[in-house]
């Protein structure tokens, strides 16, 4: 995927050479290279190919729970916002870091925009695949957000008033 | 009142910012509508018929002289010279310009205000009653609560996109004069006999299309876990709600289609992770909050004042406004003044001039402490006058156009901005208030008719809150023209109940008269000194819709 944001270490960067490509909807043949692929079909990938080479994203719908058995072996896990003000992936994306434990690369995917980037990284997520038709060095403007923020975050686990 | 800290203003000032970034873009076109659309939303900025609407949020309605001042200000420099109080304790501006926004926000920033979150699919403001702090049935003071939730629920990352908008109200007075069993999420707080304090919590209630009272789902939360709780509701609300159909998605429906008790067992789940975390309120900040809402310090006034009583009976009006829109205070001497916005002809319910808002602000301070309240009948409230005040405070209101005595009577009308404004209504509101208030002008008749609440919603939408009104009008749409549906038997406070539909739909000009046969069956029924809604309560619907259509009952016969 190109026209990616990406946190590492605390700095946001351009990736330009990003390896993943992603697979919405899975046809007869798969492109090659490492891929993003739908939950189901990820997990009858994953019988195949093991160790499981492919990251998985989920929609709204899917329950991140379902994840549980394969983060040890995940490389990466997506989170699709079919539109932006479908926010149901902020509580996926908190409930993979706070509650099962996930580490590694969250990425947002879909309708993915700069006025939203920052609620997304404090809930979690590290690298965003801004819309297509969107400048990522434009988005990069809205990682940042506001300095003040009351109630906790996936980043900032304390409330504002345990460090008033 | 709460006073704002640097995080507190630094937020705002770095919210104008953004925004004041967001409108330049938008007008650029480097911003679709649609990608601007919940930006502005939840900034306070919606679109009407013919201008954009700014909603400013008053926190518990309660706002300083100098707030007042700049809401005046507002008024004069970037509206018509008016604002609107809403059902919701807020303040609307009617006539805005998209480019003028960054800067109004700014300047209301600089006294400590916002349009945050006033609309939108998120947490709205939290509500409590206007008379927080000085009823005299209050058990505990509902504000430091409220205001620790208004500034966790403030851009709160994850429960910004929620299915729909989500209110929360608190209460904790005998009479609930929040509607906590209206809300989202409606918070009963009370103390127990160890002066420990609980919460009662109320979910799914809400009017709108789909008029619903709210269920219990906990009773006994200590008051440390308000936040984690509601925490778990937002969440289960958040990944389980409708997203379908705008019109099946807020929490109530949700709650319905579980059943209460599938849905409090998916809090409960959520709430086991998260209770005793960080999210737990610690008594310092309870105490750094509460202390911003200590009572002012009272000068003793004696209950008793010789002047006052000479006056009330030597002027038969003033004794009427003092028995109407003056109500009792917890300290002796003192009282709370209602002030009216619905004066009839002259107004529309709710509207308040420039001139009105600076003239309530200097009186805030000539006949009190610099506090004013908004009240959600869209009235304002001076929290702490002293009895021996009165009369002047009622003369002087009485030559702003302030001094009608008719609060809680049937001309207090609650009614939304309707179809004259609102690009959602289906019908006016506004001239239905009016005809009304024309019809019914004679205050020693309203007087004796005792309480009635009126309430005009111009949509299902029911920001007038028509389902609660002992008589509720709701404007429908027939073939493109405005009808209006006529309800009966509302209530709110402690005894909530949603009103019944008496029959088909009147045009506005049949309203007055259908209002008028409803008074006249209740005067009929009426026993002594008995309040409409209890007349209506014994005697049933019946009597009235005879009245109000003799022609279909004899059809029937």
């Amino acid at each position: 995927m190109n026209n990616l944001l990406q946190l590492q270490d605390g700095e946001a960067r351009l990736v330009a050479d990003d390896a993943w490509t992603l697979v919405r909807e899975v046809d007869a043949s798969l492109p090659d290279g490492p891929l993003i692929l739908p939950l189901a079909h990820w997990l009858i990938r994953r019988i195949e190919h093991h160790p499981a080479r492919d990251a998985v994203w989920l929609g709204p719908d899917d329950e991140v729970e379902s994840l549980k058995p394969w983060l040890k072996l995940l490389p990466m896990i997506a989170l699709d916002f079919p539109s932006f003000r479908d926010g149901r992936a902020y509580s996926q994306a908190y409930l993979l870091r706070t509650r099962l434990g996930w580490l590694g690369e969250l990425r947002a995917i879909g309708d993915v925009l700069r006025d939203q980037l920052s609620h997304m990284r404090q809930c979690g997520f590290d690298s965003f695949a801004v819309r297509e038709d969107k400048s990522a060095t434009d988005a990069l403007k809205g990682l940042i957000g506001m300095s003040v923020q009351y109630g906790r975050s996936v980043i900032e686990p304390r409330p504002l008033f345990r460090r008033r | 009142m709460y006073l704002y800290d640097d995080y507190d203003r630094a937020l705002v000032f770095e919210r104008v910012a953004q925004f004041r970034d967001q409108v330049e873009r938008f007008l650029a076109g480097e911003l679709s509508e649609e990608e601007f659309l919940p930006l502005r939303l939840q900034n306070g900025l919606y679109m009407q018929k013919h201008a954009y609407m700014l909603r400013v949020a008053i926190p518990y309605g309660t706002l300083s002289a100098r707030q007042m001042r700049t809401l005046a200000s507002i008024a004069r420099d970037y509206d018509r010279g008016y604002g609107h109080i809403t059902t919701r304790q807020n303040m609307q501006f009617n006539w805005i310009e998209l480019a003028e926004v960054p800067d109004i926000l700014e300047r209301l920033a600089e006294v400590e205000m916002h349009a945050i979150q006033t609309s939108g699919n998120c947490v709205r403001n939290i509500t409590t009653e206007a008379f927080a702090g000085v009823a005299a049935d209050e058990i505990l003071d509902p504000r430091p609560l409220a205001e620790i939730l208004r500034q966790w629920s403030t851009i709160n990352p994850e429960f910004l996109y929620l299915p729909r908008k989500f209110k929360i109200a608190i209460c904790s007075a005998h009479e609930d004069r929040a509607a906590i069993m209206m809300h989202d999420i409606g918070l009963y707080l009370y103390r127990t006999r160890s002066g420990e304090m609980l919460l009662r919590v109320i979910v799914g209630g809400g009017l709108g299309r789909t008029p619903i009272l709210g269920l219990q789902i906990r009773e006994g939360l200590p008051w440390q876990h308000l936040l984690s709780y509601v925490e778990a509701v937002l969440r289960v609300y958040n990944r389980h709600g409708r997203r379908d159909n705008k019109y099946k998605a807020r929490i109530k429906i949700l709650v319905k289609a579980l059943g209460i008790e599938a849905f409090a067992k998916e809090v409960e789940e959520e709430w086991q992770h998260l209770k005793d975390g960080p999210a737990q309120l610690t008594e310092a900040e309870y105490q750094r909050v509460a202390s911003a809402f200590v009572a002012p310090d009272y000068p003793p006034r004696s209950e008793i004042d010789l002047d006052h009583g000479a006056r009330l009976a030597e002027n038969p009006g003033f004794a009427r406004w003092v028995a109407r829109n003056v109500q009792p205070h917890k300290v002796p001497g003192y009282s709370c003044v209602v002030l009216s916005t619905k004066p009839g002809m002259a107004s529309p319910p709710g509207d308040v001039r420039a001139e009105q808002m600076s003239a309530v602000a200097d009186w805030s301070e000539q006949f009190g402490f610099g506090e004013i309240r908004m009240a959600h009948e869209q009235n304002i409230v001076l929290p702490d006058v002293p009895k021996s005040m009165l009369f002047a405070l009622w003369q002087q209101a009485s030559e702003q156009g302030l001094g009608c005595a008719n609060v809680g009577l049937l001309t207090d009308i609650i009614a939304c901005p309707g179809g004259d404004f609102c690009a959602l209504a289906n019908a006016k509101s506004i001239p239905i208030a009016q005809g009304i208030q024309q019809r019914f002008e004679d205050l020693d008749y309203l007087y004796d008719l005792g309480d009635i609440s009126l309430n005009i919603s111009g949509c299902i939408n029911a920001c007038g809150h028509h389902h609660i009104g002992n008589i509720g009008i709701l404007g429908v749409d027939k073939n493109g023209s405005e009808w209006y549906q006529v309800t009966l038997g509302g209530a709110q406070g402690r005894d909530s109940t949603l009103g019944k539909v008496i029959g088909p739909s009147f045009s506005a000009a049949e309203i007055p008269q259908v209002i008028e046969w409803i008074i006249a069956t209740f005067v009929r029924y009426r026993e002594s000194e008995e309040l409409f809604i209890d007349t209506l309560n014994r005697i049933g619907l019946e009597p009235f819709k005879e009245r109000v259509y003799p022609k279909a009952q004899e059809a029937l016969a």
